[in-house]
């Protein structure tokens, strides 16, 4: 299905390119978690926003896990701008294809990330399983719900925040911390492909005690539900999750969208912007620009940076934990759950 | 298949007396048709396999994690695809021999597997079975039996994907088998098992294992629904195209594709003694 939308998305775009006048169209490649945030942006773009010979932007959305977001990119998906959850998806597609330049990150403001997240819990109404901290989720007969590195963005950020808190723990003992981070792994019940899955797994299929997950998804988890049905858990440590936007310039340009390509980018970093990642559930990177009762609800916990050198940066961190028989696999590598 | 190698020698000659012309048109148009959408595309896999180099191949096919893929893939899909056999035979025939009201809607029923998008499927399965659900509670009360997020789930899948294929095969043979045929085993003495085993089985084989190559090949082959409702965990409940869609996720191409080659082998082979055992199962009971 989703081929198909966007193999009728490219036609849209390859018509509009044909007709001078009608609206620019610009695809918009985005990870799981982020369509109402993008609905709700691209709508305030669009109804403000118009080019210099006076036409309207239309933005087509696309959303997936972001790997595999990436991974079509790279295979020839005429996205104009990417969102993906991490940085290194975006260098992946700047590698391989050169479509990116190599110096995306600098383009816009605070290395092309304009909002943050961060991982927290998810648990059910009067948190009977008593989780305050990672270390109760490696505690035996606690059912935990994640989705798998490997084919979710947000699922490295979960993994690498864990890893952060052991290293803590442990101060520094590697095969200490292999172990309680594959103690958490060993209790997942169910390893989705992207972030949404697991939080449908969690709250509609009743699996787990405990869903980790972006704090913007539990958020949209926490308006969605029923009043008190779960309940927003905040690790004592976590990972400040920033995920960043690109424009394709190789598209863009093939499109002829370069500039309206910017300035939808710009618009994120606007007043207006910054103010809807905040309604949203996003951490702007402008708090002044937002609504402070937005921003009441983020609360002020801890977060390590990927940049520290615990990871040094999503190259070192994806060779060490998540390429082929890195750490990751060697969880389920070292023998069977149970 | 001897039947169809003869036939093809006399028919390259010009026209030797067939009632209907355009024997050479057809056999171009199905050779072209075949090649553009089936063979040309299995073709470029083969090829992409075959630049990842034989040590790197042999590398991944025994890798533990894709052994233990393919061995969940292929068992449940051959599992569903028995108990597909055996419940498709007994739901075509009550709907070919009795009459009761509301037969037309279960006829219509068997197809909706057909119609259901996989995953709206898999979702609706994950709920019901669900440790929470309303089966999976049951079943896990009572019988200590967990099928929701386990590799019992994924064989849940593939029967209901791969069932309307053996009630619609199976179908037809039976409308065309009158019930004279029964009555006159009896008149003749038969038991009534005997009768259910020898007169009316064998006639029917040849489209129950059709069946059951359509149920497999299809059960193989499922994502869709399979991946809501496995806890897709690897050893665990991990099905060989879900760990195709990771290895493509890792952008390891030369994986993915060879992973994708060896159960195109494996699914080719099995097909192949299928056919075989067809075949030979024609010959064995008199249905030529």
């Amino acid at each position: 299905m989703r081929r198909w939308t966007i193999l009728s998305l490219a036609g849209f775009i390859l018509c509009a390119c044909g007709g001078a006048s009608g609206p620019v169209v610009l695809l918009h490649a985005s990870y799981d978690p982020t369509g109402d945030l993008y609905e709700e942006v691209n709508a305030a773009f669009s109804s403000s926003y118009r080019t210099p010979d006076g036409r309207r932007v239309d933005i087509g959305m696309s959303h997936g896990g972001s790997g595999k977001q990436a991974r079509s990119v790279i295979d020839g998906l005429p996205a104009d701008v990417v969102s993906l959850a991490l940085a290194r998806d975006i260098d992946l597609i700047a590698e391989q294809t050169g479509k990116a330049p190599a110096d995306w990150a600098s383009r816009f403001a605070s290395n092309s990330a304009p909002y943050t997240s961060t991982i927290v819990f998810l648990v059910r109404s009067g948190n009977p399983k008593a989780i305050r901290d990672w270390d109760d989720l490696a505690r035996e007969g606690v059912s935990v719900v994640t989705p798998n590195p490997k084919t979710s963005g947000g699922a490295r950020w979960n993994y690498l925040a864990a890893w952060a808190f052991a290293n803590r723990r442990f101060s520094g003992q590697t095969s200490l911390m292999q172990t309680f981070v594959r103690d958490i792994y060993r209790n997942v019940a169910k390893l989705d492909s992207g972030a949404r899955g697991s939080t449908t797994t969690f709250s509609r299929q009743g699996l787990g005690d405990v869903l980790i997950t972006w704090e913007n998804e539990a958020f949209h988890l926490l308006a969605e539900s029923g009043p008190g049905e779960f309940e927003i858990i905040y690790p004592s440590l976590s990972i400040r999750a920033e995920p960043p936007v690109a424009i394709i310039e190789a598209n863009a340009r093939r499109h002829g969208t370069l500039e309206v390509a910017t300035d939808y980018l710009s618009f994120l970093y606007s007043a207006e912007g910054q103010r809807i990642i905040a309604r949203r559930y996003f951490r702007p990177i402008y708090p002044q620009s937002a609504d402070p009762e937005d921003l009441a609800r983020f609360r002020d916990i801890e977060m390590v940076s990927i940049d520290d050198p615990l990871f040094g940066g999503w190259r070192a961190a994806q060779a060490k934990h998540f390429d082929r028989d890195g750490l990751f696999d060697q969880i389920y590598e070292t023998g069977r759950r149970r | 298949m001897s039947g169809k190698a003869s036939l093809i020698a006399p028919g390259l000659k010009p026209r030797a007396g067939r009632v209907l012309p355009g024997f050479g048109i057809s056999l171009g148009y199905t050779l072209a048709y075949l090649s553009l959408i089936v063979l040309i595309p299995l073709g470029a896999l083969g090829l992409e396999a075959a630049s990842i180099g034989w040590d790197a191949f042999w590398d991944i096919a025994t890798d533990r994690r894709v052994a233990a893929a393919l061995q969940l893939s292929f068992g449940a899909a051959i599992l569903a695809a028995v108990v597909n056999m055996i419940f498709g035979v007994i739901i075509a025939w009550v709907l070919v021999r009795y009459r009761f009201p509301g037969r037309r809607l279960l006829d219509a029923a068997v197809d909706l597997p057909f119609a259901l998008p996989t995953a709206v499927a898999g979702i609706a399965l994950a709920t019901l079975y669900a440790p929470s659900g309303l089966f999976g509670s049951f079943l896990e009360s009572v019988f200590g039996l967990r099928v929701g997020f386990t590799a019992t789930g994924v064989v849940l899948a593939l029967i209901f994907v791969g069932l309307p294929f053996v009630v619609r095969t199976v179908q037809p043979v039976l409308e065309d088998m009158e019930p004279e045929t029964e009555e006159a085993a009896a008149s003749l003495g038969a038991s009534r098992w005997r009768t259910a085993t020898r007169v009316i089985l064998p006639a029917l084989a040849p489209a129950m294992l059709t069946g059951f190559a359509l149920s497999l090949a299809r059960g193989v082959g499922e994502y869709g629904s399979v991946i809501f409702i496995a806890s897709n965990l690897p050893f665990e409940s991990e099905i060989a195209p879900l760990l195709i869609v990771i290895r493509l996720d890792e952008h390891n191409y030369a994986g993915a594709t060879a992973i994708a080659v060896i159960m195109l082998a494996i699914s080719f082979l099995m097909l192949l003694l299928i056919n075989t055992l067809q075949a030979l199962s024609r010959k064995w009971l008199g249905h030529e």
